[in-house]
């Protein structure tokens, strides 16, 4: 083994250019499949493991009958009036209504200018559903979404930004000349993608400021995200009545049964709204948990899964070019590999000595790989994208880049090796 | 020159060729369906807006007083802006192209509810000078007067109070096709109004629905009542764009309570609104690079070392007669043979990926003219490659010949 390590050296100091040339084509390749293997792994990954095969999204059709087409997609978000008589019905183990918002923060302090901040109003289930980690106090009761109350949870770097590292539990944020008692502060919790509302982004951060949805009502604090009327709405798209799609509604089933029990209470309600002649359209109801919703919706950019169509694509072309070039390496050596052979060294004995030629530059081309989808992946941190920060190689990541790089060069290798072991030995000997 | 001993070399070599051939077709492919998605995104990027893109500034203001009449502080704070030396016009909007917001709501031409002929459009709604300032252009009626202008609040109570409005060319094509538009009713929600002028072009701030809905929006003669976060839209002379936006934002922050959120050029909007196309493009083009590069190093190798092998050959070739220039024709014919069976191969392989893509990301079908691109960009590049190994195997010298290896 030892000899032919020193053997692939000789060859490599022999061919010095197309050596390299052969090791950075491999690396090329790596790097940027990696890169971008890296970006779809992280865009397509699972924002909550271990939970979101129980964390349902609930569909309904409240339009009227104008464009109705049967078995259509119904609407992706809910009616105000629906979503709180939903919550209201308390029918699943956990449930919350949410919707996203802005308003302008006053620090009340002389040094800090006011900014704007990024709003959700949800209820008190928002927090235990999704496994959200406070970093002191906790959610609010229900008794207190029910009683409109003026309390907040807020994120670290708020209270870090606004009470500087004092505990800001029991102290007070001002939004919109509004005071809200903050009750609890998050640890730092950045689900990927954003999947309870993609509207406002599906890659983007996670709120600054949450609050109780009755009370974003009362105070009549601005939302943000999509809504979509379908007849005219008066003077407010967001009462209680409005024919408005808004709201978005979870909730945590915890087996297929307690599921399949919730789809039955769906249709039933859509039923009774029909009867009571809100809804015109006959039941139509979708519950998907988080993989199918995510997959539903397919949140990962299509640009995305084009660069690493791409990036793989490149990788064969490199690959190709280094088995072309490795072929014509080893068998320009025939009459070297005759003379061995007809010295009494097996196929087998040949066939190893350039596989692990070829290993050594596979070996070679991975490492410089690894290290350009670093680069890649710092280029990639570097663009204006939501996700952008995101971008960093993890274990699964790396071992996949190492599989990846073993695999790829023995691919390159094996068939020129094979090549090289068939030369028969006395054929070679003969003089041209 | 024949092909016939060229062939029977490649033959013998014929996995070593096969292979640089299929590196040349996935080359050649790949380069042919790249240059067709760049020119896309080119495209795209390039579709006209429909206002004065450089000459636009947009300030995102909040902090406005709840309790005080609303209209009153945005009227003032257009007062102060117009003041600013520079500035040419003024106006709120509810929405700006390229933004982040969009208002949109469906028009139709009837009010039958089986009506099918509707359109989701995009709607600008803004104060009465929102027409000069955004550099609108009309193809056919006229502007608003100021009489038709009501408050949104009054527009929202009554709704039969919106009377008119404009649409874009792009609107009137989907709903009358090959005729006027001027003059026709259409409903948006339950009451009509009336189109009394046809723009050229005016964007929508989002393509949520498609591309092909880039065009469809609308003017409605409606102030917007003040939200808590509001937009400015100010037009001035292309090269005091920086100064007036920075006077304007100074301006505006010494309003009572103001607040300037964001302050942008319309182009650093536009920019920023086509940065994932234009990374795309740039990615297309350095991936479309390196192929090439690639592609062209291993025929460099291949034909070294077929020069190397072929020596003796080539010596006896020089001493029967043969001159430099035939022995360099020989490997660029050889070349170009071996590049003209990998493009033929690669255009098919091209139309397959097309394909491919056609049926997951909705790409339109490859148009003939990319296809030599791909092939003229190989042929070009084999040629430079092979040109180094054959002026080598140009000079071997005669005597090789003689020579027992």
């Amino acid at each position: 083994m030892l000899y032919y390590l020193d053997l692939a050296r000789r060859s490599f100091a022999r061919n010095r250019v197309l050596t390299s040339l052969m090791v950075v084509a491999i690396a090329l390749g790596i790097g940027t499949s990696m890169t971008t293997l890296t970006v779809l792994y992280l865009l397509s990954s699972d924002p909550l493991p271990g939970k979101s095969d129980r964390l349902y999204h609930v569909q309904l059709d409240p339009m009227g009958k104008e464009g109705y087409h049967p078995g259509e997609e119904p609407h992706l978000q809910l009616t105000r009036y629906d979503a709180e008589t939903l919550w209201r019905a308390r029918r699943a183990k956990h449930q919350a209504l949410m919707t996203g918002g802005y308003g302008v923060a006053d620090p009340q302090r002389a040094e800090l200018s006011s900014f704007r901040v990024d709003l959700r109003y949800t209820s008190a289930d928002f927090f235990t559903m999704f496994d959200v980690p406070f970093a002191r106090g906790g959610p609010w009761s229900e008794r207190e979404d029910d009683a409109r109350a003026r309390v907040a949870v807020i994120a670290k770097e708020l209270a870090e930004k606004l009470f500087d590292g004092v505990d800001a539990v029991g102290r007070t944020v001002r939004i919109d000349q509004h005071d809200l008692v903050i009750v609890g502060v998050l640890e730092r919790w950045r689900p990927t993608p954003h999947f309870y509302d993609l509207h406002t982004g599906a890659y983007d951060e996670v709120e600054q400021v949450f609050l109780p949805f009755s009370t974003s009502r009362e105070l009549e604090l601005e939302r943000s995200g999509s809504i979509d009327c379908w007849s005219e709405t008066g003077p407010a798209s967001t009462g209680l009545h409005a024919p408005c799609v808004w709201i978005q509604f979870w909730t945590q089933l915890d087996s297929p049964d307690e599921a399949a029990a919730y789809r039955d209470f769906l249709v039933s309600y859509s039923e009774e709204q029909q009867r009571a002649g809100r809804f015109q359209r006959p039941p139509n109801v979708r519950l998907r948990n988080v993989t199918e919703w995510l997959d539903f919706r397919q949140v990962v950019p299509s640009d995305v899964r084009l660069q690493t169509w791409l990036a793989f694509a490149f990788l064969a072309v490199c690959l190709l070019n280094t088995v072309g070039l490795l072929l014509a390496k080893f068998l320009r050596r025939s009459r070297e590999i005759g003379v061995r052979r007809a010295l009494g060294a097996s196929r087998r004995a040949i066939f190893a000595q350039f596989l692990v030629e070829a290993g050594c530059v596979g070996l070679a081309g991975g490492v410089l790989g690894l290290g350009l989808a670093w680069l890649g992946l710092w280029v990639v941190r570097q663009q204006p994208e939501q996700y952008a920060s995101l971008a960093h190689l993890d274990a699964t990541m790396l071992a996949t880049n190492f599989v990846l790089a073993i695999a790829s060069s023995s691919i390159a290798g094996l068939f020129p090796a094979w090549r090289a072991a068939r030369v028969p030995p006395a054929l070679q000997l003969k003089s041209q | 020159m024949s092909f016939g001993p060229i062939l029977s070399a490649l033959h013998r070599h014929r996995t070593a060729a096969a292979l640089i051939v299929l590196e040349i077709a996935f080359t050649c492919a790949m380069v042919s369906n790249a240059f067709f998605l760049v020119s896309e995104r080119l495209n795209r990027m390039n579709r006209p807006s429909g206002v004065a893109e450089s000459e636009l500034l947009v300030l995102q203001v909040t902090g406005f007083d709840k309790t005080s009449k609303a209209q009153a502080q945005t009227q003032e704070d257009l007062a102060v802006l117009s003041a600013i030396p520079g500035v040419r016009e003024v106006a709120s909007s509810r929405q700006v192209p390229f933004g982040d917001s969009s208002w949109n709501t469906t028009v139709k031409l009837s009010q039958d509810p089986t009506q099918e002929s509707r359109v989701n459009v995009s709607t600008y709604l803004g104060s009465p000078n929102l027409f000069e300032t955004l550099g609108l252009k009309l193809a056919a009626g006229r502007d608003f007067t100021r009489e038709e202008y009501v408050e949104e609040a009054d527009a929202l109570a009554t709704p039969n109070t919106t009377r008119s409005l404009i649409i874009t060319r792009a609107v009137a094509e989907r709903l009358w096709p090959g005729q006027s538009a001027l003059g026709q009713i259409l409903y948006m929600g339950n009451y009509g109004v009336r189109v009394i002028g046809v723009l050229e072009q005016l964007v929508r701030p989002d393509e949520l629905s498609g591309p092909t809905h880039f065009e469809l929006s609308v003017v409605l003669p409606v102030r917007p009542q003040l939200k808590p976060v509001d937009n400015y839209l100010i037009r001035t002379e292309p090269e005091r764009r920086q100064e007036v936006l920075a006077a304007a934002a100074a301006a505006i922050e010494r309003r009572p309570g103001r607040l300037v959120v964001r302050q942008n050029t319309l182009e650093e909007l536009k920019n920023k609104y086509y940065r994932g196309d234009r990374a795309m493009a740039s990615l297309l083009v350095a991936v479309c690079a390196a192929l090439l590069i690639i592609t062209a190093l291993g025929i460099v190798g291949l034909a070294s070392f077929w020069v190397q092998q072929r020596t003796r050959q080539i010596g006896i070739r020089r001493a029967l007669g043969a001159t430099r220039g035939q022995i360099v024709r020989y490997f660029q014919l050889e070349n170009f043979l071996l590049a003209t069976i990998g493009i033929a191969l690669g255009m098919l392989l091209a139309y397959g990926i097309n394909q491919l893509l056609m049926e997951r990301y909705e790409l339109a079908r490859l148009p003939a003219q990319y296809l030599p691109v791909g092939a003229l960009s190989l042929w070009l590049s084999g040629q430079l490659a092979v040109l180094g190994p054959a002026l080598r195997a140009a000079s071997v010298p005669p005597a090789v010949a003689t020579r027992s290896v």
